[in-house]
């Protein structure tokens, strides 16, 4: 029972360790060898396995025991990893995976993984040959390595009669802290020497992040027998094996450190990513879980506060008290401020969307015996979190139409001179006050004859409109509803709901999305995103004594007409506006205004567009533009015709904000 | 435990009704409400509420009984229900008291003219008729669904 407050921290934990294992275990696919891979999904895989067995969850518990133990063979070399073992290891985080889910949707977490179980156990044995060869080479990395700077005092302090040992600690299995034990040991040998290097850092002892085994290098004028006994008084040390550092190893190891050094120039790639690690880390130190409903609430307040600052700055203009003036300006600065922080605070990486596309990707590619490489620029873009929440389902259908159409088979690759693996570029970027996220591909590109084919089959375009189609109109045929070009209907893409559902998504986000393409050099779809939902550029406009909002990214322009210029065409009003037929549409009648005056000669009219169509509102006169907070009407009014929802004007009041593509038909 | 349950005693004509207090989130006089277009008759617009827009309905068109101007003493009740929370004009709010559950009856066919189907019973304390209304049922947004499908044309 007392479990359950803990269940939500424990659901946000597991899904943080399982998408650090994905991470790890592609970039092991990538680099094999990489035995810090292996050791960082380890660690990944022990801490998901102790909190599942805290929290009751066997079946979680046990499979990632399994994992472990393949993971440890891995680690100590009697294991190669081949694409074999990766599977398994993807097909046990799908396990792991769908029973996290579970639990997190009030269930048992438990699931028959017999079989995973069983292909882990016989990895795990699989090749015992190399046990002898992996043991011999698992010693000479317990060496550990001297800088410069190390070597130095060793060498220093072994002319002044100190000696240099090197002591491998082990803790017991059982021991619940570690940090203090370790802290003990230090306390120890600090009483009879000096510690000149740990294994692992001191930070990674005193946050745990360790097994039972430490290292440790130590000047010291006692024995080495003295300091082994010394040692073993502490408490729940199990272990101490204590070596003299000698000159000819020191020297060894600066050989090792050099090549080291050299690889570490030569292999730029490695060296980004590694800081890359860092920078995450050390980030994730600093940063704690807020509930959003309370950052939505912290936003609310804050609304409010800007409100009464107008009302404030209003009564200061009036009563003209410098004193007054200059409080209220100091309070509109640091408001300013903080809403900047606010607002922030709600924005999230978009990493967080794309770190599951690599596995997706993997997973396709291999479904439809592709070669496909996934390149991810600008992970680290920030976004609105609703932006991110309703982002993800388009982005991966985009992805698999590029994988499934775009990138062509391995063997076609070849014959048309290309690498016969496919690269997807998965970029995000800020660009002003939009967020841009392209997907391009370098595949085969869009075939025009058969867009233009299958459009006239299904009825989009007529044969007159077909023949002088510009590119642009023809790759703009793509997202119209009804439209899916794959000749064979597969799993992946093609099952009728097509870039349409994808346009509309992105768009009813407040955003666009375009497309372009090279025949046999690939495709590029462009999506550009508006960097918050929660605020937003409108013109207001008074229609009588009622204000609304038309959000700027629908609005051509505005003008003013004159009576005389509206003309009528079956029925409906409409206006010459720069050479074309505008349909005038009159909210006045539209919202059933109650009417209060007159309108006189000259109609202030609002042209706004839906894609190609377009359409002239007629208000009574315009008030301005303004940012604004999109607030939503609630749960009770969820369906209300053309408006999409409200904001609260500076004098408190609400106004609504309308919903162009809803009087667009 | 007792069995008592704490309510709010509203004004409506010349009844008074009773709503749990644990759905009853605030009381605010009248305020400057902004029109939605084209909605049912009974939703009057919305409010601004320390920052949250949120929908006002009038009881009395709501219940079909006749309407009259806005008084000193009218007031919205804001209630919350789920995850609706939405206003509710009424005459006047004055009064709260410990109601005894057993003093609860079912309701008769017809109560000042609102239908029983609104009404979760009626509790006569004293000499006043107290008459229990059915939030769930009030606030039922696919009363509004209804009138959406006639006017969508």
């Amino acid at each position: 029972m007392e479990m359950t407050q803990y269940l939500d921290i424990f659901i946000d934990e597991s899904k943080e360790h399982l998408q650090a294992i994905n991470e790890q275990v592609l970039l092991l696919e990538k680099s094999p060898e990489e035995l810090s891979i292996v050791n960082e999904i380890f660690r990944s895989a022990h801490t998901l396995k102790g909190m599942s067995a805290t929290m009751g969850y066997e079946d979680l518990a046990s499979l990632t025991h399994c994992m472990e133990n393949v993971l440890d063979a891995i680690r100590n070399k009697k294991i190669v990893v081949t694409p074999q073992v990766l599977d398994v290891l993807f097909g046990s985080l799908d396990h792991l995976e769908a029973m996290v889910v579970e639990i997190s949707e009030g269930g048992t977490g438990k699931r028959d993984v017999s079989s995973t179980v069983k292909e882990l156990e016989a990895l795990e044995k699989g090749d015992t040959s190399n046990f002898s060869k992996g043991q011999a080479k698992s010693h000479s990395e317990n060496i550990q390595i001297y800088d410069q700077y190390e070597r130095q005092i060793i060498l220093q302090s072994k002319e002044q009669g100190f000696q240099a040992f090197e002591l491998s600690i082990s803790l017991r299995e059982d021991c619940i802290l570690k940090a203090a034990r370790v802290y003990m040991v230090f306390e120890v040998v600090e009483q009879i020497g000096e510690i000149i290097k740990t294994m692992p850092s001191v930070e990674m002892l005193e946050s745990e992040h360790f097994e039972t085994n430490f290292k440790l290098s130590i000047l010291t004028k006692e024995s080495a027998n003295d300091v082994k006994e010394r040692i073993l008084k502490v408490s729940e040390v199990d272990v101490v094996d204590v070596s003299e550092i000698d000159a000819d190893r020191i020297d060894a190891s600066t050989q090792d450190e050099t090549n080291l050094n050299s690889e570490q120039t030569e292999s730029n790639g490695t060296e980004k990513d590694d800081s890359q690690k860092a920078s995450t880390t050390s980030s994730s130190g600093k940063t704690i879980r807020v509930n959003i409903e309370r950052l939505d609430q912290l936003m609310n307040l804050f609304e409010e506060l800007v409100i009464d600052r107008g009302r404030l700055e209003e009564i200061s203009k009036s009563i003209r008290s410098s004193e007054l003036n200059e409080t209220v300006e100091r309070m509109s600065r640091v408001s300013g401020d903080l809403q900047n922080i606010i607002l922030t605070m709600r924005m999230v990486p978009v990493e967080q969307v794309f770190n599951r596309f690599p596995r997706m990707v993997r997973g396709l590619a291999k479904d439809l015996g592709k070669k496909v490489n996934l390149e991810i620029v600008g992970a680290e873009t920030e976004l609105d979190r609703t932006v991110i929440d309703e982002i993800g389902d388009p982005l991966v259908h985009l992805l698999r139409n590029s994988i499934d159409h775009g990138i062509e088979a391995p063997s076609a690759r070849a014959s048309a001179g290309k690498n016969e693996t496919g690269t997807i570029y998965l970029r995000a970027y800020h660009s002003g006050n939009h967020v841009f996220i392209d997907i391009e591909d370098d595949g085969s590109g869009i075939n025009k004859q058969r867009v233009v084919k299958k459009a006239l089959e299904n009825g989009i375009i007529s044969k007159e409109m077909s023949e002088n189609l510009t590119d642009k109109q023809c790759f703009e045929l793509l997202f119209a509803s009804g439209f899916s070009t794959a000749e064979v209907i597969s799993d992946i893409s093609g099952r009728g709901v097509g870039l349409d559902v994808v346009k509309n998504k992105i768009e009813s986000l407040g955003g666009s999305i375009y497309v372009d393409s090279t025949a046999g050099f690939g495709t590029i779809f462009s999506i550009q995103l508006p960097l918050t939902l929660s605020i937003m550029s409108v013109m207001l406009v008074e229609i009588q004594n009622e204000k609304y909002a038309i959000p700027l990214s629908s609005i051509i322009e505005t003008a003013i007409i004159k009576k005389e210029d509206i003309l009528s065409a079956h029925n409906q009003k409409v206006i010459d506006f720069r050479g074309r037929v505008v349909p005038l549409v009159n909210l006045k009648e539209i919202f059933e205004v109650p009417v209060t005056a007159e309108s006189n000669q000259h109609v202030p009219v609002v042209v706004v567009r839906k894609g190609d169509k377009m359409a002239a509102l007629a208000v009574d006169s315009f008030i301005g533009q303004q940012e604004i907070v999109l607030k939503s009407l609630g749960q009770y009014l969820t369906s209300v015709f053309a408006i999409s929802g409200a904001t609260i004007l500076g004098d408190g009041q609400v106004a609504l904000i309308l919903d162009c593509n809803a009087l667009i038909k | 435990m007792t069995n008592e349950e704490k309510v709010i005693i509203f004004q409506l004509k010349d009844e008074e009704y009773a709503l749990p207090v644990q759905h009853v989130k605030s009381i605010e006089r009248m305020q400057h409400i902004t029109r939605i277009p084209r909605t049912v008759n009974f939703v009057k617009g919305v409010i601004n509420l320390r920052g949250v827009v949120t929908p006002i309905i009038d009881l009395r068109s709501r219940f079909e009984i006749e309407s009259n101007d806005y008084t000193d003493t009218t007031r919205i009740i804001i209630v919350s229900v789920g995850a609706i929370e939405a206003g509710l004009i009424v005459d006047a709010a004055n009064d709260v008291m410990d109601l005894d559950k057993d003093a609860i009856e079912p309701p008769p066919e017809v109560v000042g003219g609102i239908d029983a189907e609104y009404i979760q019973g009626v509790a006569k304390i004293q000499k006043r008729l107290l008459i229990l209304l059915d939030l769930v049922k009030v606030l039922n947004p696919e009363k509004l669904d209804v009138q959406h499908a006639k006017e969508t044309i």
